[in-house]
C-alpha cells in the first residue's frame, strides 16, 4: 500500500514536471522541472530495487549534467522565450500523432505484458553496485569500453572546438 | 512498533545534537578566529559570549523578511529551503558508533545504514549546488548572479577530484556502506598504529586524504575557496539579497555542510569512531582523563580567582567536567559515549582545521582556483586511484 502511494506520488510528479518542462517559457524554470523529472525517476528506480542506478541517476543527471545546464543558463543570463504562437503543423499533426502514440503505447502495454507479470516492488535484488560492477566487467565489457572511447572522442571534439585560433 | 519508536527517539536526539552544534559551531568559529587574530571574539552576551548564538537567532528571526521586487519569487523562496534541507539530510546515514545495547534495547548509533551510503552522500552533496545557483539567479542582482555562477562552476569542478579521492579508500574497504567502511578500519599495526585508511597497507591513502580535504574546503565554499561570497568583490555573493530566516538558512547550510564533510572524511579516512590507540592500552580512559584534568584546571582557577565572579562560576564548571568524567566510567553509558567521543573528537579536530585555515589563508584568485583543480587535483586524484587499484590488486586481500 505504502509502496503504491510512493510510486504514484513520484510517477505523477515526474509526468507533471515533464509537462511543465515543455510548457514553461523561461529556461531556468524548464531546468528546474527537468531536475524534478530526474529526481522522481531516481526514487522510482530505488523502489524497483536498482539502488545503484538510483544513486547514479542523482549524481550524474540531477547533480552534474543539470548543474551544467543551470550554469550555462546563468552564464548566458538567458531570458524568457517569446511564444511564436500559431504553428499549424503542431496543431494539426502534432496533437493527433501524440494521441495516436499514447493509444499505441496503451495497446502494447495491454497486450504484450500479461497480467501475471506485474512488477512487484522489492522483488528485484540484483541492483547492488557489486552485481552491476561484475556485469560491466564480464558480460558487458566490450560495450562498456566502446562507450568510454565514444565519450573520450566527444571530449576531444569539445576541446578542439573550444580551442582558440592561434595564428 | 518498537522499531518506529526507537527510530523516532534517535531522530529527535540526532536533530537536537545537530542543531545545537550548528548554533555553537559559529560561536566556536568566531572565538577561534578571534584568538588567531589576537582579538577577544564575542564576549558581551553571557559569560564568554556563550549566549551570542541565541541572540543571533532572535535577531535573525525578528528581522524584516525582504523579497526584492524583480526577484523570481518561487525560486527565491525555494533556494534557501533547498540549501538547508539538503545540508541536513546526510545526518540520516552517518554512523556515530557500532551496535550497542543500552537499557536492554539493542540498536545502532545510526539512523539508517544504507548499503549505498557513500553514494548517497555524494548524491546529496552534488545536489547542494542548486541552493546557491538558484539563489544567485532568482535574486536578480549582479552580485548574486556572479556568486551563483562562480559557485556552480567551482562545485562542479571540485566534485570530480572529491569523488575520485573517495573512490580510492573504497577500494581498500570493499564496501559502500558507511558503517562497514568504518568497521573495516579496525585493528592496529605493531600494536599501536591504527589501520585507518590513511595508514592502511598496501596503499596508505595520505594523498587521497589531502585531496579530499582540499575539495571539501571548496565544496563547502570556505576560505581559501570562498569566491562565491567574496566580500570585497561581490558584497556577499549569492546571498546578498537575502535577509532574516532565509539568510539564516544559508548560514546553517554552510555549517551543516562543514559538519557533514568532516564526518564523511572521518569515516572514510580516520577510522570513524575507532580509538586512536588500542583499548587494551588504555584509550578507553582518555576522555575520563581529559575531563578530569579540565575539571582540575577549572577548580584551581576557581580557588585562585582572577575576578570575583570566577569564585562561583569556575567551580560549577569543574563539577560539570567531573560529572562528565564519571559518566564515561559508568558501564551502561560507557559503550555509547566512547564511540561518540572518538567520533566527535576527530570531527571536531577537522572542524578546527577548517577554522584554522580560515584564520590564516588568503583567498585564491578565480583562475588559480580553476587551474588548481583541473591541472593539479584532478590528475593527482586519478593517479592515486590507479596506484591504489594496482596495489590492492597485487597485494590486497
Amino acid at each position: 500500500m505504502v509502496t503504491v502511494v510512493i510510486f504514484l506520488t513520484f510517477a505523477i510528479t515526474a509526468v507533471a514536471c515533464a509537462v511543465n518542462l515543455v510548457v514553461q517559457r523561461h529556461p531556468i524554470s524548464a531546468a528546474v522541472s527537468l531536475i524534478g523529472v530526474m529526481g522522481s525517476l531516481a526514487v522510482i528506480y530505488l523502489q524497483l530495487g536498482a539502488e545503484f542506478i538510483a544513486a547514479v541517476q542523482v549524481i550524474v543527471y540531477a547533480g552534474a549534467i543539470m548543474v551544467l545546464f543551470v550554469f550555462v543558463i546563468l552564464l548566458l543570463n538567458a531570458g524568457a522565450e517569446r511564444r511564436t504562437g500559431h504553428s499549424h503543423v503542431a496543431r494539426w499533426i502534432g496533437i493527433p500523432s501524440l494521441g495516436l502514440l499514447l493509444m499505441l503505447l496503451g495497446f502494447f502495454i495491454r497486450n504484450l505484458a500479461p497480467a501475471s507479470e506485474i512488477v512487484r516492488f522489492g522483488d528485484f535484488a540484483e541492483g547492488t553496485p557489486k552485481n552491476i560492477g561484475r556485469l560491466l566487467f564480464t558480460g558487458y565489457l566490450l560495450p562498456f569500453e566502446i562507450t568510454s572511447v565514444l565519450i573520450l572522442v566527444a571530449i576531444l571534439g569539445a576541446i578542439i572546438l573550444a580551442r582558440k585560433e592561434t595564428d | 512498533m518498537e522499531f518506529i519508536i526507537i527510530t523516532l527517539v534517535k531522530a529527535a536526539v540526532w536533530a537536537a545534537i545537530l542543531l545545537f552544534t550548528l548554533a555553537y559551531l559559529q560561536w566556536v568559529e568566531r572565538k577561534v578566529i578571534a584568538h588567531i587574530q589576537l582579538r577577544m571574539g564575542p564576549s558581551r552576551v553571557g559569560p564568554h559570549g556563550l549566549l551570542q548564538p541565541l541572540a543571533d537567532v532572535i535577531k535573525l528571526l525578528t528581522k524584516e523578511d525582504l523579497v526584492p521586487p524583480q526577484a523570481s519569487k518561487v525560486l527565491y523562496i525555494l533556494a534557501p529551503f533547498l540549501a538547508v534541507s539538503l545540508a541536513l539530510l546526510p545526518v540520516a546515514v552517518l554512523p556515530f558508533g557500532p551496535d550497542v545495547e543500552i537499557f536492554g534495547i539493542h540498536t545502532s548509533l545510526q539512523l539508517t545504514d544504507l548499503n549505498i551510503g557513500v553514494l548517497f552522500l555524494l548524491a546529496i552533496s552534488s545536489l547542494g549546488v542548486y541552493g546557491v545557483a538558484f539563489a544567485g539567479w532568482a535574486s536578480n542582482s549582479k552580485y548574486a548572479l556572479l556568486g551563483g555562477l562562480r559557485a556552480s562552476a567551482q562545485m562542479v569542478s571540485y566534485e570530480l577530484p572529491l569523488a575520485l579521492a573517495v573512490a580510492a579508500p573504497l577500494l581498500l574497504a570493499n564496501t559502500l556502506s558507511l558503517r562497514e567502511l568504518a568497521q573495516s578500519q579496525a585493528g592496529y599495526y605493531l600494536g599501536w598504529i591504527p589501520q585507518w585508511n590513511v595508514f592502511k597497507l598496501p596503499a596508505p591513502q595520505l594523498v587521497s586524504y589531502a585531496i579530499f580535504l582540499l575539495a571539501a574546503f571548496a565544496e563547502t565554499n570556505r576560505i581559501p575557496f570562498d569566491l562565491p561570497e567574496a566580500e570585497n568583490e561581490l558584497v556577499a555573493g549569492f546571498h546578498t539579497e537575502y535577509s532574516s530566516l532565509k539568510f539564516a538558512c544559508f548560514f546553517m547550510a554552510e555549517y551543516a555542510n562543514m559538519i557533514t564533510s568532516c564526518a564523511f572524511g572521518t569515516l572514510l579516512f580516520l577510522g570513524g569512531w575507532l580509538p586512536l590507540w588500542p583499548a587494551e592500552k588504555g584509550s578507553d580512559y582518555l576522555p575520563t582523563a581529559l575531563f578530569l584534568t579540565a575539571g582540575l584546571l577549572a577548580m584551581y582557577h576557581g580557588l585562585h580567582p582572577a575576578r570575583r565572579k570566577d569564585r562561583i562560576t569556575l567551580p560549577v564548571v569543574a563539577v560539570f567536567f567531573w560529572c562528565m568524567a564519571g559518566a564515561f566510567l559508568i558501564p551502561a553509558l560507557h559503550q555509547v559515549l566512547l564511540p561518540v567521543f572518538w567520533f566527535g573528537f576527530k570531527v571536531g579536530f577537522l572542524l578546527f582545521a577548517f577554522m584554522w585555515v580560515r584564520g590564516t589563508m588568503p583567498r585564491f584568485r578565480y583562475d588559480q582556483l580553476m587551474a588548481f583543480t583541473w591541472k593539479v587535483l584532478f590528475p593527482v586524484a586519478m593517479l592515486n586511484l590507479l596506484v591504489t587499484g594496482l596495489l590492492v590488486a597485487l597485494f590486497g586481500g
